[in-house]
C-alpha cells in the first residue's frame, strides 16, 4: 500500500514538475530549459505590454534588473497584473525563445501600499467618460 | 487612549490565562477545590477580557479612530458598516485576536459544561485549553499587536482590499477560525487523558459532538470559500491547490480520519495511539497552516504578512509536537490495544483503509504544498509541483475513498460472512453497474468520469439500501407506515443515519467536482457590439458597454444577451469594477446558475471607447451539485449531533401529524 502510494506520488511529481526561475537563469540556462515546465518570476517591465484583441494575445517582458524574457499569453491579464509589478509566469519555454505562457500569477497584498497620489472616485470616472450616462455620445 | 487600554486589557488577559492553567494543574495536584474553583473563575474572566479587547478593536473600527495603526490599515470611513467590523479579521492582528477570542470562548464553554464534574481530567482540559489561548495573546502582546498606535493619524484609512468587501467575507473566515478552534477541544481532552493516564474511552465520549461540529465549521468554511471564490473571483474555479486552501484541508482530512477511528476505538478498543496522534496532528496541521500562511514563505495568491509570527507559530508548533508526542511516549505501556483485527474483510478494516486513505491523501498534499521547501534545501533551487500533481495523486485516492465510503457503512463488524456480503453488496453493484451503462448511453466516455460515475452510484446503492431495508423491518415491526417509520429511524440512530447522510452529500459533490472539471468548456473572444459568440447550444450576443457610477467605485459592464437556439434565456451583466486607489480592476462576474450547467461569463478587457469587449465564457457542468452537496452534508451533520430533546420533540410532532 506504502509502495502504491509512493508510486502515485513519484509519478505525479515527476510529472508536474514546475522548475522556478529568475529571468537572468533562464537566459544562461537556454538549454536545460527548453520544453520543460517553467515558473518564471519577476516584474513586468514598463512599456513592454502589448494587447492583441482580435487574437485575444498578451505579449510582455519580464525582467529581474539584469535580464529580460519575453513572454507570449493566450488570453487576457489577471486582475491584478500591470507593468511595474510582480508578477509569476507558469508555462514552457518554446524554441523560438519566449515563454509560452500558460498561467499568470500576480502578485497581491492584503494591505495595499499608500498611493503616491490619492485618487478619486471623479478621476475614475474621467477615463470611462464615453461609456457613462448622459455623457454618451 | 484606546491603545494603552487595548494592550493592558491583552496584558491582563495574557496573565489570567497563565494563571487559569497553573492554578487549575496546582489545584489538581495538591486535591485543593479552591484553588479549582478560582482557576474556573479565572477562566470566565479571561474570557470577559478578550471580549473587551475585541469590543475596544470593534469599535475603533465601527467609529474610524484612525490613532490605531490597525484600523487605519483596513478601515476607512465610506464603508458599510458591515465591512468595518469585517475589518477585524481583514489581516493578521485582528485574526489573532479572534482567533484568541474563539480558543477563549470554547474553553470557556467546556469549563462551564464540565468544570464542576470530572474533577480528575478537567483541570488538565482547562490547563492546555489556556496554554493555547495564552500563546495567541503571547503572539499579540509581543510581536503583532493590534492596538499599536499611529502618529500622525490619518485623514482617512486604506480601507479592506475591495475583493473582501463582499458579505461572504462576514461568513467563510468565521467558519474557519470556528473549525480550527474546534479541533483544540478534542486536542485538549486527549492530552488530559494521558496527563492523567485515564486512557479509557472517556476522552472520546466527552469530545464526540465537539470534534462533530468543529468538522463541520471547516467543512462549511471550505464549501463556502469554494462557492465564494467561484462566484466572485473572476476565474471560474473554486479551488486551486494554494497553500492557503491546502492548509484547510490537511486539517480537514486528519479530523475526517479521527470521526472515524474513534468509532473503531469505542467498538473494538483498537487505535488507541492512532487516536491520539490523530487528534495531535489535526491540531498540529491547524497550526502549521497558519504557519504556512501567515510566515509568507511560500508564494501564495492569498494575502501575507512578513515578521516575527512566522517564527513564533513554528516554535509553538515544535511545542505543541514535543509535548503530545512525548506525552504519548511517556504513557506507551497502557495504550496497548485490547483488540486485533480478526479479518480483512470486515468493517474495521475498511475503516483502517479509510483512515490509511486519508492520511495518504493529507501526505501527498503536504508534499505538494512544501515542494518547494524541500527542493530548495536540497538542490538550491525552487521546484514547484501544481495543479496536475494535486490532481493526479487526489484522484486515484478519493476514488478509493469512495468506494470504502460505499462498504464500510454497511459491512460487518469482526468478520464479514459471505450472506453479509451479498446481502449488502450485490444490489448496490448492480446500481453501479446500471447507473453507470445510462451515463455512458448518455454520452459520457471519459475514463475518470465514467469511474467516478461507478463508485457514487455504488455508494448511492448502499445507503439507498441502508435506509429502504432498516425502514422496511421498522415499519414491519411497529405497524408504522413508511413515512413514519422511516423519520422514527432517523431520529433513533441519528448518529449513523446522519453520517449516511453526510456520506450522501460527499458524493453529490463528487459527482459535480468530477463533471465540472471533464466537461468544462472555455471559448475567450474580442467582440464588437452585435457581434455573437457561440459556446456550446449558447449563443452570447455583445451589445453594448456601459460604464456607472457606485458608491465605491466606477462599475463597467458589457451587456450581453444568451439564447440558446431561438429561446432567448438570459440577459448577462459582466463587469469590471474600478476602485479609487487600485491601479488595477476588479472582476464582477455574471453568470446563469442552473442546476444542471452554469454559463459563467467575464469581461476580461474592453477599448475604452466601447468599440470592442473580450469575453471569456465558460459552461460549468454540475456546479451546483458541489454545492447542494455542501448543503446535504450540513443537514447530515445536524441531524447527527442535534440535541436529544429539541428532536424528541419534534418526533412527537411528527406522529402527532401523522395520526
Amino acid at each position: 500500500m506504502l509502495a502504491a502510494l509512493a508510486g502515485l506520488v513519484y509519478s505525479g511529481v515527476k510529472e508536474s514538475m514546475v522548475y522556478f526561475y529568475t529571468p537572468t537563469e533562464v537566459r544562461e540556462k537556454t538549454d536545460a530549459v527548453r520544453g520543460k515546465a517553467l515558473r518564471v518570476g519577476g516584474m513586468v517591465v514598463e512599456g513592454s505590454v502589448r494587447w492583441d484583441p482580435q487574437q485575444v494575445l498578451l505579449t510582455f517582458a519580464l525582467t529581474d534588473g539584469q535580464s529580460n524574457v519575453p513572454v507570449r499569453h493566450r488570453g487576457t491579464a489577471p486582475d491584478l497584473f500591470k507593468e511595474g509589478a510582480g508578477a509569476v509566469v507558469e508555462g514552457t519555454w518554446a524554441p523560438e525563445g519566449y515563454l509560452r505562457s500558460s498561467n499568470i500569477m500576480a502578485k497581491h497584498s492584503e494591505e495595499y501600499k499608500a498611493p503616491t497620489q490619492a485618487e478619486t472616485l471623479e478621476g475614475k470616472k474621467a477615463l470611462f467618460k464615453s461609456l457613462l450616462p448622459g455623457e454618451k455620445r | 487612549m484606546i491603545s494603552t487600554l487595548g494592550h493592558f486589557v491583552l496584558f491582563l488577559a495574557l496573565g489570567l490565562s497563565l494563571y487559569a492553567a497553573a492554578g487549575a494543574v496546582f489545584g489538581a495536584r495538591t486535591r485543593r477545590e479552591d484553588w479549582r474553583a478560582s482557576s474556573r473563575n479565572a477562566v470566565l474572566a479571561q474570557f470577559c477580557l478578550v471580549t473587551l479587547a475585541i469590543f475596544l478593536l470593534e469599535y475603533a473600527l465601527i467609529t474610524s479612530d484612525f490613532s490605531l495603526r490597525y484600523v487605519a490599515n483596513n478601515s476607512t470611513r465610506g464603508s458599510l458598516v458591515r465591512y468595518k467590523i469585517a475589518g477585524l479579521w481583514g489581516s493578521l492582528e485582528g485574526s489573532i485576536l479572534l482567533w484568541a477570542w474563539l480558543q477563549s470562548l470554547f474553553s470557556a464553554l467546556v469549563v462551564a459544561r464540565y468544570g464542576d464534574r470530572h474533577e480528575a481530567v478537567m483541570p488538565y482540559v482547562q490547563a492546555v485549553l489556556q496554554g493555547i489561548a495564552a500563546f495567541f495573546l503571547l503572539v499579540m502582546t509581543f510581536a503583532v499587536n493590534p492596538f499599536t498606535p499611529l502618529v500622525p493619524v490619518p485623514p482617512d484609512g486604506r480601507g479592506l482590499n475591495p475583493l473582501l468587501e463582499v458579505t461572504d467575507m462576514l461568513v467563510h473566515p468565521l467558519l474557519l477560525y470556528l473549525g480550527y478552534v474546534g479541533f483544540s477541544v478534542p486536542f485538549a481532552f486527549a492530552m488530559a487523558a494521558l496527563i492523567t493516564g485515564r486512557l479509557t474511552d472517556e476522552w472520546l465520549k466527552y469530545t464526540r459532538r465537539w470534534t462533530v461540529i468543529a468538522w463541520l465549521f471547516l467543512t462549511g468554511g471550505i464549501f463556502y470559500g469554494g462557492w465564494w471564490s467561484y462566484r466572485t473571483l473572476g476565474w471560474g474555479g473554486y479551488w486551486a491547490w494554494d497553500p492557503v486552501e491546502n492548509a484547510s484541508f490537511m486539517p480537514w482530512l486528519t479530523g475526517t480520519a479521527f470521526i472515524h477511528s474513534v468509532m473503531i476505538q469505542e467498538r473494538k478498543r483498537m487505535l488507541k495511539v492512532w487516536n491520539l496522534a490523530l487528534i495531535t496532528l489535526t491540531f498540529a496541521l491547524v497550526i502549521f497552516g497558519t504557519f504556512l500562511t501567515r510566515s509568507g514563505i511560500l508564494a501564495s495568491v492569498h494575502a501575507f504578512a512578513d515578521g516575527p509570527v512566522g517564527a513564533l507559530f513554528l516554535g509553538f508548533l515544535a511545542l505543541v509536537l514535543l509535548f503530545s508526542l512525548g506525552l504519548i511516549a511517556y504513557r506507551a505501556d497502557r495504550l496497548k490495544g485490547h483488540g486485533e483485527l480478526d479479518s480483512i474483510v470486515s468493517r474495521e478494516s475498511a475503516f483502517l483503509l479509510n483512515n490509511v486513505v486519508l492520511i495518504g491523501i493529507c501526505f501527498t498534499v503536504f508534499l505538494g504544498t512544501i515542494f518547494p521547501l524541500l527542493t530548495e534545501a536540497i538542490r538550491g533551487t525552487k521546484i514547484s509541483v501544481g495543479t496536475p500533481y494535486f490532481n493526479r495523486v487526489s484522484v486515484p485516492l478519493g476514488m478509493a475513498l469512495l468506494l470504502l465510503m460505499g462498504i464500510g457503512p454497511l459491512i460487518a463488524w469482526g468478520r464479514a460472512s459471505w450472506n453479509n456480503l451479498r446481502r449488502n453488496f450485490v444490489k448496490p453493484i448492480l446500481v453501479a453497474a446500471a447507473g453507470t451503462a445510462v451515463v455512458f448511453a448518455l454520452g459520457v466516455r471519459q475514463a475518470e468520469a465514467l469511474l467516478a460515475f461507478c463508485c457514487s452510484f455504488f455508494v448511492v446503492g448502499t445507503i439507498a439500501l441502508e435506509f429502504f431495508q432498516s425502514t422496511r423491518a421498522r415499519a414491519r415491526a411497529t405497524g408504522e407506515r413508511l413515512p413514519v417509520a422511516f423519520a422514527a429511524l432517523l431520529l433513533k440512530s441519528r448518529r449513523r443515519y446522519g453520517g449516511l447522510i453526510v456520506h450522501l452529500g460527499v458524493v453529490i459533490a463528487i459527482i459535480g467536482i468530477a463533471v465540472s472539471s471533464v466537461y468544462k468548456v472555455e471559448r475567450e473572444v474580442t467582440l464588437k457590439p452585435q457581434e455573437r459568440l457561440e459556446i456550446g447550444p449558447y449563443t452570447i450576443q455583445f451589445h453594448d458597454l456601459r460604464a456607472g457610477e457606485q458608491p465605491t467605485h466606477v462599475l463597467v459592464w458589457a451587456n450581453l444577451s444568451v439564447s440558446k437556439g431561438d429561446r432567448p434565456l438570459a440577459d448577462l451583466r459582466p463587469g469590471q469594477r474600478f476602485y479609487p486607489n487600485q491601479q488595477s480592476p476588479f472582476a464582477s462576474v455574471d453568470a446563469r446558475y442552473h442546476w444542471t450547467e452554469d454559463l459563467y461569463t467575464i469581461l476580461s478587457t474592453f477599448e475604452r471607447d466601447g468599440s470592442s469587449a473580450t469575453i471569456k465564457a465558460m459552461i460549468n457542468p454540475m456546479m451546483a451539485w458541489i454545492w447542494i452537496g455542501g448543503v446535504v452534508i450540513l443537514l447530515g451533520v445536524l441531524v447527527a449531533v442535534l440535541p436529544e430533546r429539541r428532536l424528541a420533540m419534534l418526533s412527537v410532532r411528527v406522529k402527532a401529524q401523522a395520526t
